[in-house]
């Protein structure tokens, strides 16, 4: 290089530079952006609206309470219709065109790898809230529902020593089904139990009957469930149907996340084991205060918060403590925070970023249906997520960017 | 000694037992789905792409009348196929009417209104609907239990499959359908009001659709993309039975159902898929205009 150039470089590289920081200081007069790509219409919908609440609840809250940092926060959502082809057009409108300063939302994993490389180039913290298969291990991405380790591990041990030792498994033929039916082997392993059967079933699969025989022939003590999507909701009506309710405990991972209990008639619902980071039902004078003003806000109909609606409510609180105490926005300033140790007090409890993986420590509920509503019966504090064979650890290797898996 | 036998052959009777009654109900609900779909292709030629929204709306049907304090069994029986059919008979006014003779222009514009038909329960009912749960109580069969609803279903197929079968052998009305389809402008010329049996057929079909529907509702739950789980399984049937109604699907029911539970029964419910597939395409193969397009070319 020669001198005349590098004068040159330089020069428009202050330039630059200059352009800059007169754009950041004219964005930090305005309100404090807040994206969110949730699906609020089309089959995800059922996920979706109680999600978008949840967010304008936190909204309403920090606004109510001078806003954060001196600035009002204003949510952009655009609603991604259930449909994958609008995720990334959508999480690229609002890093580039509307420059939010955080990404909140997507349901799916298949449309949250969509989001997250678009939202990472744009150097823009994402906060991804639903449970998920887990392993997830990026620096700015923040991963705060449940992972299977969360679900199964208070779970099982609990039915292991109410019901028996023998588990059969059903669950979606995908990796979330998949690394469960690994979850739940290892655990059951750990309390001398045994999983005697696994069955997998594509998402369009609606049809039980030989399962159900199956099952009756190995005569397991515990079934535990991992159904996803509409087509397997029709499990819990031929169960019923058979007559296998209360013969047999049924436990699952997502039977609640859409409020399933609300649509199925309680014969069908009753007995069904779920752990999960809250319900409704859970009692803490958060979630008192939480459950006023959301009922003041959207009337009685809104169907039943959910974790998974919930989550993106904690999630908010998580980051807006992190700017607080970072006192900014940017990816840096939230990671900074981050690593110093981030917690909020929430309607769930305690909810605890871990540093090393940008996961969630949560305290769990042990929830079993009765009469068509959700009865706690156990709670368990701190249930650390899920890290397969400890590979992601983003304080000693910060650059890591992939999502782990166990060895199946 | 004697006694442990005696146990060992129970079990395997029972297992025996409850096997067959998965199959047939496998068959049955087979064939259920593909009826109406048949009838419209069979005599009218036309290929209804929104046959699997139609069984949709009359799952909806049904859960609406339902919820809404109709007697279910009046609801199942008479209000769901009565408001399919009557969807049909609008569609077939607006949309098929022109069509007539021109499969591909029916295929897209069926397509289309499958679309329509699904963005329109997706507004209408969303995706929050209440499931109505099977009635009757369970059969136990040694160590099994079965719902007697799937019983329920296997009856059903086989009585509405002889009632079609009746209605178009020895009536009047059957007469006149058949004779249509056979030879339109001979029918025309005898004095057949061709458009107005064109319109009953229609009717019928989406009847029978709707009623398909609303008996697989409580099994199966409805959502707006309901449809979407049967329309390939209906077309297969349909497809590979040919174009004779009653014979043509039966068989194609029979057969899949057979091979497709069996699998399921003895692999897993991945592979019972992709048996009825892969005998979907190897009898297309050899029997490409289906299986009566050979064998029972007179039959109904």
């Amino acid at each position: 290089m020669d001198r005349r150039s590098f004068v040159q470089g330089s020069l428009a590289a202050a330039g630059v530079l200059a352009i800059g920081g007169a754009a950041t200081k004219a964005r930090a007069a305005g309100p404090i952006k807040i994206g969110a790509v949730i699906d609020t219409s089309g089959p995800l919908e059922v996920f979706g609206q109680n999600k978008l609440r949840g967010l304008q609840i936190g909204v309403d809250e920090l606004n109510e309470a001078g806003g954060l940092l001196g600035r009002q926060i204003q949510l952009v959502h655009r609603d991604t219709q259930s449909n994958n082809q609008l995720f990334a057009q959508y999480a690229r409108e609002l890093t580039a065109g509307e420059r939010v300063d955080v990404v909140f939302g997507a349901t799916t994993s298949s449309s949250r790898e969509i989001v997250r490389p678009v939202v990472n180039r744009a150097k823009v913290p994402y906060f991804y809230n639903t449970n998920y298969e887990g392993g997830v291990c990026q620096r700015t991405t923040y991963c705060t529902s449940t992972t299977p380790a969360q679900m199964v591990e208070p779970l099982l041990p609990a039915l292991i020593e109410k019901h028996g030792k023998k588990i059969y498994f059903l669950g979606a033929d995908y990796n979330y089904g998949q690394i469960s039916a690994y979850a739940t082997k290892a655990i059951a392993k750990a309390h001398g139990a045994e999983v005697i059967g696994a069955e997998f079933f594509p998402l369009d699969a609606s049809s039980f009957g030989a399962t159900i025989n199956r099952i009756q022939s190995a005569k397991p003590d515990i079934v535990h469930t991992v159904f996803v999507g509409p087509a397997h909701g029709s499990f819990w009506g031929q169960w019923a149907s058979a007559g296998m309710v209360g013969k047999i405990p049924v436990s699952s991972q997502t039977f609640g996340l859409a409020g399933e209990q609300l649509r199925m008639p309680p014969e069908v619902s009753e007995g069904i084991y779920v752990c999960l980071n809250y319900f409704e039902e859970v009692s803490t004078p958060e979630n008192e205060r939480f459950l006023t003003r959301f009922k003041a806000k959207f009337g009685s109909s809104y169907g039943y918060i959910s974790e998974a609606s919930m989550a993106e409510y904690q999630a908010l609180k998580l980051w807006a403590e992190a700017a607080k105490k970072s006192n900014g926005t940017d990816a840096d300033a939230i990671e900074r925070a981050a690593k110093a140790g981030l917690s909020v007090l929430a309607p769930s409890g305690n909810v605890l970023l871990d540093a090393k993986t940008n996961h969630c420590i949560l305290d769990m509920s042990l929830a079993r249906m009765s009469g068509g509503k959700f009865i706690i019966e156990k709670k368990f504090a701190g249930v650390r997520p899920s890290n397969y064979g400890d590979q992601c650890d983003l304080i000693k290797n910060p650059n890591t960017n992939k999502q782990f898996e166990p060895k199946l | 000694m004697a006694l442990v036998l005696h146990d060992m052959n129970g079990l395997l009777m029972d297992l025996l037992a409850i096997t067959l009654l998965e199959i047939f109900y496998g068959i049955a609900s087979l064939a259920l789905i593909s009826l109406g779909l048949a009838i419209i292709f069979g005599m009218l030629r036309v290929i209804n792409f929104a046959h699997g929204e139609f069984l949709m709306i009359g799952g909806f049907s049904f859960i609406m009348l339902t919820s809404a304090g109709v007697n279910m069994w009046i609801a199942m029986l008479i209000g769901a196929p009565l408001i399919v059919g009557l969807l049909g008979i609008v569609v077939e006014r607006v949309v098929i009417r022109n069509l007539y003779g021109r499969i591909v222009e029916t295929i897209l514009a069926t397509w289309g209104l499958s679309l329509f038909l699904m963005g329109a329960a997706s507004l209408l009912f969303g995706y929050f609907q209440r499931g109505v749960s099977p009635p009757f109580g369970t059969l136990k069969i040694g160590n099994y239990q079965e719902g007697v609803y799937s019983i329920f279903v296997i009856v059903l197929a086989a009585a509405v499959y002889l009632s079609t079968y009746l209605v178009l052998r020895y009536t009047k009305l059957g007469l006149i359908a058949r004779a249509t389809m056979q030879n339109p402008e001979m029918a025309s010329s005898l004095g057949v009001a061709r458009e107005k049996v064109y319109a009953v057929t229609f009717f019928c079909g989406a009847a029978l659709t709707g009623l398909a529907g609303a008996v697989l509702a409580p099994i199966a739950g409805v959502v707006p993309t309901s449809g979407l789980a049967y329309i390939a399984r209906s077309f297969i049937t349909v497809i590979t039975g040919g174009a004779t109604v009653i014979a043509g699907t039966g068989i194609a029911s029979v057969l899949f159902g057979t091979v497709s539970q069996l699998t399921a029964i003895l692999t897993r419910p991945v592979w019972g898929e992709a048996a009825l597939l892969l005998t979907a395409v190897i009898l297309l193969r050899f029997l490409p205009a289906g299986i009566t397009g050979r064998y029972f070319r007179n039959g109904l």
